[in-house]
């Protein structure tokens, strides 16, 4: 065991996957700053800086991929996959469907998400659920370093589109890219135990569709993903000190989702309480509903989720996205109600 | 015609010190996110902006406060916005990369090349609802490689649409040299659309003025778009707290201890590329911090240090005109400070 954090542990997976599978490529904006240590090892021919052309380098990822290579494609932030959207969603996602089976689309999509640092709502979306809609794109985010690396592991090895999402309150250098700009004199709730952790040695793939019980509680089961799991933590203790016992799902993966997890676990409480980034409707949170109630199980149902566009002024950014007071009043609304 | 050469100043070191209150503002911490600033960029905007009139359309990128300043919006409204309150620009809903002022048809995004779209789509408008008025479209050069920027290119040209393509080359989109993924040169890139192309010292305001002028004046009358590609430096970096520009500057600090550590263990680690792809690479970095350090111990081209030199034959009218703008500036940021 080794301590990284979490971009280190990325970094580490992504290290031994180019290391030990020469077809493992990565190319995106300003790679060889952002990815410097890869830059240095594995040359300009597997890590190569884009010019700012989304829809076609995103695209090309997708007929690379095909042809025999395995690219991570970086977009930056999620928000900005906006501009490459018809490479997944028209091409990425149907290949294998179209082919019959025949031809896969082994390339993983690696995107910053989420917020928490005031960069206003076209920089801070996690847009999880939007891709996780479509069938044939796998979504994962994890929470901790360790996961961090064995799902990109996992998501290297994948031999269909994997979207990689890591949030920007666990990457420190994003944090500080985009929100602390190496001052002091700002403050951000990054949870410790997401921003380093300890690590294996070797890296062995983080099966995806596979959640983590993070804490177990017999009054109610908390479903989170990402940053929101250590919030639901948090809010976890506060409940507990009231005497209400929450358990705490890490989903992990959005899509494909561990639907028997899910299952088992709201029926142990009757109680489900979701804690979502991404935004409240058509989601992750819905759907989440719709899996439990169509397994026939009883539940009572609350969701903490971001519901508009995300505001810019950081006072007003806290109090719509999920925190724990938030989460701690919904799960009080549930264990009373 | 001749610009007003004191108007222009007078904007461009509004802008400017407008700027350089929002840094230290930035830097306190009462302004959250990334900053983007549009210092260097002054005699750019200065230039095209002083012939816009009512209905003519704005479509901003991320450095959008000195244009937006220099159409006409209240500083104080932008800096509220800036630090986050309700009586801000956009009641503090949108943030630097995301001003909007509906009085003067100006919007920005921090989506890069989406300036090109909205350019059109006010041309349009300004086609059918308003004609003899123009849109403009400020991006920089990075932006170029967007596709939907390059389409935007051909269906202004296409339907001749009055518009005005302002590109900011500043050589850098972020840590990328814009040259090393741009084939081709952007001018016989624009000329091959069909339309005028002219390239100048983004740091000269009369030069810009003059150009500026000719082009939305043949867009009001009905010829069709034009581009304008002019070179600036951007003295602030990409934002502020530019990582690279602190590496370059700071080259025996702890985070550049840090960073050369893990660079010295990647280069030397089993497995990977052949020794001379990895030199490669090392030069790739070095060089680029030589080029960053290059440009700031060189005496970057400033356009307001310019200008005022070429002003200062009147000193006192000079002296007159500083203190009007400082004490503009100081009130707004006496004023930005009262709580909501
Ligand atoms: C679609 C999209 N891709 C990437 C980014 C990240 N990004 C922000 S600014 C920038 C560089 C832009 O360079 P340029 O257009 O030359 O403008 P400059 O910042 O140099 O003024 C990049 C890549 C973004 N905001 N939007």
């Amino acid at each position: 065991m080794k301590i990284l954090s979490f971009a280190q542990a990325i970094e580490d997976a992504v290290n031994q996957a180019m290391a030990d599978d020469p077809t493992v490529i990565i190319f995106g904006e300003d790679i060889h700053m952002i990815r410097r240590n890869l830059f240095l090892r594995f040359g300009g021919d597997r890590v190569r800086s884009t010019p700012i052309s989304e829809a076609s380098f995103v695209g090309a990822a997708v007929s690379a991929s095909m042809a025999g290579l395995r690219p991570i494609v970086e977009v930056m932030l999620v928000d900005f996959i906006g501009v490459a959207m018809d490479a997944l969603l028209n091409h990425a996602a149907k290949v294998e469907t179209f082919s019959g089976g025949k031809w896969k689309a082994p390339l993983v999509v690696r995107a910053a998400c989420g917020g928490g640092y005031g960069d206003g709502g076209q920089h801070q979306q996690t847009l999880w659920g939007w891709l996780a809609h479509i069938p044939g794109l796998s979504v994962v985010v994890p929470s901790t370093p360790a996961d961090a690396g064995g799902l990109m592991l996992a998501a290297i090895e994948h031999d269909g589109p994997v979207i990689f999402l890591e949030h920007k309150m666990l990457a420190d250098y994003w944090l500080d890219f985009m929100g602390a700009g190496n001052r002091k004199t700002v403050q951000f709730d990054v949870p410790p135990a997401g921003a380093s952790g300890p690590v294996p040695a070797t890296w062995q793939p983080t099966p995806l569709g596979k959640a983590a019980i993070r804490r177990q509680g017999d009054d109610l089961t908390i479903i989170s993903i990402g940053v929101g799991v250590h919030r639901a933590l948090e809010a976890a203790d506060a409940l507990a000190q009231q005497g209400v016992y929450a358990s705490v799902i890490d989903l992990r993966t959005v899509a494909p989702l561990d639907k028997a997890t899910i299952c088992e676990m709201s029926a142990a409480t009757g109680s489900v309480l979701v804690v979502d980034e991404d935004y409240e409707q058509f989601g992750l949170s819905g759907e989440l509903a719709a899996v439990i109630l169509e397994a026939g199980i009883p539940i009572k149902y609350r969701r903490v989720c971001t519901q508009e566009t995300i505001p810019y002024a950081r006072h007003l950014e806290d109090q719509i996205l999920p925190n724990k007071q938030r989460i701690i009043d919904a799960a009080l609304e549930l264990s009373i109600g | 015609m001749k610009p007003d050469l004191w108007q222009l100043y007078k904007q461009m070191l509004r802008s400017r010190l407008f700027e350089e209150a929002v840094k230290r503002l930035w830097e306190a911490g009462k302004i959250s996110g990334e900053m983007h600033l549009g210092i260097g960029e002054e005699a750019i905007a200065a230039g095209v902006i002083s012939h816009l009139v009512e209905g003519d359309a704005l479509a901003l990128d991320h450095r959008g406060t000195p244009p937006l300043l220099m159409r006409g919006v209240d500083p104080l409204s932008i800096l509220r916005e800036l630090l986050g309150y309700p009586d801000g620009l956009c009641g503090g809903m949108g943030g630097h990369m995301h001003l909007f002022s509906p009085a003067h048809l100006a919007a920005s995004s921090g989506i890069v090349g989406a300036s090109g779209p909205a350019a059109v789509g006010f041309a349009i408008a300004a086609q059918q609802l308003r004609p003899g008025t123009v849109s403009v479209a400020f991006f920089g050069e990075g932006a170029a490689n967007q596709g939907m920027m390059m389409e935007s290119m051909n269906l202004a040209a296409a339907w001749k649409l009055p518009l005005l393509f302002v590109c900011k080359d500043n050589q850098w989109s972020i840590t990328t040299v814009s040259e090393e993924t741009t084939a081709g040169d952007l001018i016989s890139r624009a000329r091959s659309f069909g339309m005028p192309a002219i390239e100048l010292d983004g740091n000269d305001v009369e030069a810009v003025w003059n150009a500026a002028g000719q082009a939305i004046a043949d867009a009001r009358n009905g010829l069709g778009p034009s581009f304008l590609y002019a070179q600036c430096s951007r003295p602030e970096g990409h934002l502020l707290g530019d990582m690279l520009l602190r590496l370059a500057e700071r080259p025996l600090s702890l985070e550049m201890g840090r960073v050369l550590r893990w660079q010295v263990n990647s280069f030397l680690r089993r497995k990977g590329a052949p020794i001379r792809a990895r030199a490669t690479s090392a030069r790739t970095i070095a060089a680029l911090m030589a080029k960053v350090r290059g440009s700031r111990s060189a005496v970057a081209p400033d356009p307001v240090a310019r200008l005022h030199q070429s002003l200062s034959t009147e000193g006192q009218r000079m002296a007159e005109l500083t203190g009007e703008v400082v004490g503009e500036i100081e009130q707004i940021l006496e004023s930005a400070l009262i709580p909501a």
